[in-house]
C-alpha cells in the first residue's frame, strides 16, 4: 500500500516537489472519502483543511436565501478544492459537495501555514502552485460572467 | 481558394448573386430560439458541399444572412441548417413553416480540414450554437473513424436546458471510441456533469498535443480562450482551426463586408488557421 507521501508525489499539484518537501507536506495530510451528496465543507465554516481530488467530482455551490443552490464550478481528478485557507479570515465562501464518490487528500491548513512560515522555500513552492490555479479560475469566471452563449 | 474537401458541383444559377429557390421540407425546434430546417431545391439537385461551408439564406422581403450547413450527406437532396433567432432575418427564417420558400446561394467558403486531419488525434471544441457548423465534420470523422486516432468532442453551453443536439450528444457519448465531455456555465444541483467553461475541459482529454488537430467553433471570445488553452496544453497554433463569423453581403469576396485583416471570411474562411489569425483576433477594432 502507498504511504501518503507517495500519494502526494503522484498528484500533479506536487509534481517537482523535493522528497523532503513532500515529507513535510504529507505530515499535514490525511485521506478522505466522500460519498455522493456529502459535503467537503459548507460556506462560513472555518477553512482549516483544503483538498486535492484523487478521484471523483466536487461541485462548488452558492446558496441565496429562498433559492435553489447554484453550481458555479465542478472540479475533478487532479484538481484542488479551496483557497480560503490561504487568506484571513480563513472561512469558506461556498459549499463543496461530492457529486459522486470522491477520494481526496485533505491538507491541514494550520499545520501547512505553520510549516510554510517556518520554511520560506516551501511557502514559495506552494504559492507557485496555487497562484496559476487561482489565475486560471479567475479567467474562467470572467468568461462565465460574459455569458457568451446569450444573445448580444 | 478551393475548400479542402470540396466536392462542389456547378451551382444552379450562373449569377452568384441570384438565389436558388428552396422549399422548407421540415422544421424541428431545437431550443426556444433555435430551429433546424431541411431545405430541398424546388428544381434539380442541391450542390455538394464540404463540412464547415455555409449558405446565404434569403428570407424574401426581409434579408439574407450566412448560415452554416449543419447536416451531412444522409440528408440526401436537402440542406440542413440550424438557425438561432437573434434579429430580423434569422427571426423570419426561424418562423418558416413546411412548404414555405426561401432563397439560397452557396455553398461558400473554406471548410474544416477533415481529410488533412487523418492520422491525427482530433479534438472538436464547440460552444453553444457552434456545435451546428461542427456537426458535419464530426459526422464525417465518425463515419471514417478508423482513419483517425483519438477523437474527443468538448461542448460548452449556458445551462443544461439550452443544450443543442442533446440526443445526438447522448448517442455519441455511448460510443466507446470517442470521448464526449459536456460542460455548462451554471446549473442546479440536479446536474451531474461538469460546470465551468469549455477550455477547462481540454486538460481532461488531452492525450498527445503534438498529434492533436483541434476544430473550434463558438462565440469569438470562447474561441479565443479555447485557442489559448490549446496552445498552453502544447497544441501548435497551425493545428488549431477556428470558424470565424463576420457580417456578409456578397459571400464571394467582392464587397469587402467580411474583411478580417488581409482576408475575407467568406472566401478565405470561415474556417481559418489560428496561427494566421491569432494577432488580428486579439485586436479590438477588427
Ligand atoms: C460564416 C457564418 C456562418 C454562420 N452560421 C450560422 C448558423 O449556422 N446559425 C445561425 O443561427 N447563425 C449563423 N451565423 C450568424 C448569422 O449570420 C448572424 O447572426 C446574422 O447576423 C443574423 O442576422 P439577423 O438579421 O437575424 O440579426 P442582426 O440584425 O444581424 O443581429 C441582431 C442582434 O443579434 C446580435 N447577433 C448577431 N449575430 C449573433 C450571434 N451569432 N449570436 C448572438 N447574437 C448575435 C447582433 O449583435 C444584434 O444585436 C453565421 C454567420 C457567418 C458569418
Ligand atoms: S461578404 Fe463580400 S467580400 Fe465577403
Amino acid at each position: 500500500m502507498h504511504g501518503l507521501d507517495v500519494t502526494l508525489e503522484e498528484h500533479p499539484f506536487f509534481a517537482g516537489f523535493s522528497p523532503d518537501q513532500n515529507r513535510i507536506v504529507s505530515g499535514c495530510a490525511r485521506n478522505h472519502k466522500f460519498d455522493a451528496g456529502h459535503y467537503l465543507f459548507r460556506e462560513g465554516d472555518p477553512a482549516n483543511e483544503f483538498f486535492l481530488i484523487r478521484h471523483g467530482r466536487v461541485a462548488l455551490e452558492i446558496v441565496s436565501p429562498g433559492q435553489a443552490p447554484v453550481v458555479i464550478a465542478t472540479l475533478g481528478k487532479g484538481e484542488i478544492v479551496g483557497a480560503s485557507w490561504l487568506v484571513p479570515p480563513y472561512r469558506w465562501m461556498f459549499d463543496a459537495r461530492a457529486v459522486e464518490l470522491t477520494r481526496a487528500i485533505g491538507i491541514d491548513a494550520a499545520c501547512l501555514r505553520g510549516k510554510c512560515d517556518a520554511d520560506a522555500q516551501l511557502g514559495y513552492e506552494m504559492m507557485k502552485r496555487f497562484l496559476p490555479v487561482l489565475v486560471k479560475r479567475l479567467n474562467a469566471t470572467r468568461l462565465q460572467l460574459l455569458d457568451v452563449y446569450g444573445k448580444r | 481558394m478551393a475548400p479542402p474537401d470540396a466536392r462542389l458541383e456547378e451551382p444552379h444559377t450562373t449569377d452568384a448573386f441570384v438565389p436558388d429557390l428552396y422549399r422548407v421540407e421540415a422544421v424541428r425546434r431545437e431550443l426556444s430560439d433555435t430551429v433546424t430546417l431541411e431545405l430541398a431545391p424546388i428544381s434539380g439537385t442541391r450542390p455538394a458541399y464540404a463540412p464547415g461551408q455555409f449558405n446565404m439564406l434569403y428570407a424574401f422581403g426581409v434579408g439574407e444572412i450566412a448560415i452554416s450547413i449543419s447536416g451531412n450527406h444522409e440528408s440526401g437532396n436537402r440542406f440542413i441548417h440550424t438557425v438561432r433567432d437573434v434579429g430580423a432575418v434569422s427571426g423570419a427564417i426561424c418562423r418558416s413553416a413546411p412548404g414555405d420558400v426561401l432563397g439560397l446561394r452557396g455553398p461558400f467558403g473554406v471548410g474544416w480540414p477533415v481529410a488533412a486531419a487523418e492520422g491525427s488525434d482530433v479534438m472538436f471544441v464547440a460552444g453553444g450554437l457552434g456545435l451546428a457548423p461542427l456537426r458535419p465534420a464530426i459526422l464525417e470523422v465518425l463515419e471514417n473513424r478508423a482513419r483517425y486516432d483519438r477523437v474527443a468532442i468538448l461542448f460548452g453551453t449556458r445551462n443544461p436546458a439550452d443544450m443543442l443536439f442533446r440526443h445526438q450528444l447522448e448517442s455519441w457519448r455511448q460510443r466507446l471510441d470517442i470521448e464526449v465531455e459536456v460542460t455548462v456555465d451554471h446549473a442546479d444541483p440536479d446536474w451531474h456533469g461538469h460546470v465551468g467553461v469549455v477550455p477547462g475541459l481540454i486538460p481532461h482529454v488531452m492525450f498527445d498535443p503534438a498529434e492533436t488537430v483541434a476544430f473550434v467553433c463558438g462565440p469569438e471570445v470562447m474561441m479565443r480562450f479555447t485557442a489559448t488553452a490549446l496552445t498552453a496544453a502544447g497544441v501548435a497554433s497551425e493545428r488549431i482551426h477556428l470558424s470565424m463569423e463576420r457580417n456578409m453581403k456578397c459571400a464571394i469576396g467582392i464587397c469587402g463586408h467580411c474583411q478580417f485583416g488581409p482576408d475575407f471570411v467568406c472566401k478565405d474562411g470561415p474556417v481559418m488557421r489560428y496561427d494566421r489569425i491569432a494577432e488580428i483576433l486579439a485586436l479590438r477594432e477588427i
